[in-house]
């Protein structure tokens, strides 16, 4: 510490090169900065993403250099959710229910192209998009991402969590869903995002 | 349209090749039936309709309406023993007029042998075929998964629902030809409906409860279990 005795006098003087165990700051940088290095993430792991996301985990590629090494299995002690795979409509109100059991402050990254648009299961049983039933923060691209890949998502991630203000207070805000349809957006939106790309622009959508 | 001639490969459409055969000579069609064939034939006579050898797999195309006491004897004659029933399933083609074919894979672990059995559905009338839960145990989630994807009932399943898709899907059945690949109903409606199910609603009790399950194992082994054996290391 600062601080030094000196025999026979009870004063305190001040000496600069001892003053190197404490900082001035912006308490937005000091609580952005922890909440960045310390992301628990919840994998909601469904298919080959999550095999990648294993790998990003695992030792090669250490996703504990970013502060993540605690999966967290629970969602009420998680802070980020990363959604590893394509989402089917009989899981949705899993994720939606995974997500709403996580405190605030929370985050999502949509890990690879089937989660952040349904892919090329652009069929009957698959969601077009994870940011139909809940807000997402970081696309991956991908299919699947390398780790390298989410790893930069993540990197992404931190960025703009350490770029938030507490004063800002729309951020920490639960978006409720729609009581009665239980959609975030409206469906002209929903239709909008899930509507065909690329090849899957060819097939018809109407019944015979 | 211009470019590098495309290889005619030896194959059915050269009318001068041979016919193909597999790399252990087993023709495409015309191989050694399996013994089954001529044995079902003899003891069920018209009901066998006909016998097909594709690739050395034998094909029995039966009546339906005898369907399971053909599958039983199957099952259970000592000359047969078919054990293992190893998919059910069936197949729609795109032809309307081409019949609806439900198709069982059936395997004898003691004979070696594998016998394929199809049961054609005409168009028009309803799709339904005899269930063989009562010999095989093992149909029952297979059948129910046939049942979700074709809408083909299986009269005798103890417990005919959907499998794959949630009970109250309400748009047809994924795998016939004329339910559209995106599904029916707008992507939106299609997320409302999914997201008004509750996710817990999903299991029931009886499926779960372990405790009940462990009341109908073999005596032997519920013996083992509640002495508080490891399992085999």
């Amino acid at each position: 510490m600062g601080l030094k005795e000196r025999s026979g006098a009870s004063i305190t003087t001040y000496d600069p090169e001892g003053q190197e165990n404490w900082v001035t700051t912006k308490l937005d940088f000091a609580v952005n900065w922890s909440r960045a290095n310390s992301l628990w993430p919840m994998p909601f792991g469904t298919a080959c993403c999550a095999i990648e996301f294993m790998a990003t985990a695992a030792s090669r590629f250490d996703l504990a250099r970013f502060g993540m090494e605690r999966m967290s299995f629970s969602p009420r002690q998680a802070d980020l959710l990363i959604c590893a795979g394509r989402v089917p409509f009989k899981l949705a109100p899993v994720i939606r229910r995974i997500w709403q059991q996580m405190p605030q402050p929370k985050w999502c990254i949509s890990m690879g192209a089937c989660a952040s648009s349904g892919g090329m299961f652009d069929n009957y049983a698959v969601v077009q998009g994870i940011d139909t039933i809940i807000p997402v923060d970081v696309y991956v691209p991908g299919c699947p991402p390398r780790p390298e890949g989410l790893i930069y998502g993540i990197m992404m991630l931190q960025k703009k969590v350490m770029a938030e203000r507490m004063s800002d207070k729309r951020l920490r805000n639960e978006m409720e869903p729609d009581p009665e349809s239980g959609l975030y957006l409206t469906p002209p939106a929903i239709d909008e995002l899930s509507e065909p790309f690329g090849n899957s622009v060819n097939q018809t959508r109407s019944a015979t | 349209m211009t470019g590098p001639a495309i290889p005619v490969l030896p194959g059915a459409a050269d009318a001068g090749a041979s016919p193909p055969v597999t790399p252990k000579g087993v023709p495409h069609r015309g191989g050694t039936p399996n013994p089954t064939a001529a044995a079902l034939s003899g003891k069920f006579g018209a009901a066998v309709h006909r016998v097909d050898v594709i690739w050395g797999e034998t094909t029995v195309t039966v009546d339906g309406a005898r369907l399971l006491e053909i599958v039983r004897w199957l099952h259970d004659d000592a000359s047969q023993r078919y054990d293992y029933l190893s998919d059910v399933t069936a197949v729609e083609f795109r032809d309307a007029d081409q019949p609806i074919e439900v198709v069982w894979h059936l395997r004898s672990l003691p004979f070696r042998r594998f016998v394929r059995v199809k049961v054609l559905l005409a168009r028009g009338a309803p799709l339904e075929v005899q269930s063989v839960w009562p010999v095989y145990k093992g149909a029952d989630w297979i059948e129910r998964e046939c049942y979700d994807m074709f809408g083909i009932v299986f009269r005798g399943h103890p417990d005919l629902r959907r499998i794959l898709m949630w009970e109250q899907y309400r748009e047809g059945f994924p795998l016939r030809k004329d339910f559209p690949l995106r599904g029916r109903f707008s992507r939106a409606e299609q997320l409302r409906q999914a997201l008004a199910a509750n996710p817990e609603a999903r299991y029931s009790m009886e499926e779960l409860t372990i405790a009940q399950a462990f009341e109908d194992l073999p005596g032997e082994m519920r013996e083992r279990l509640a002495g508080g054996e490891k399992t085999g290391e």
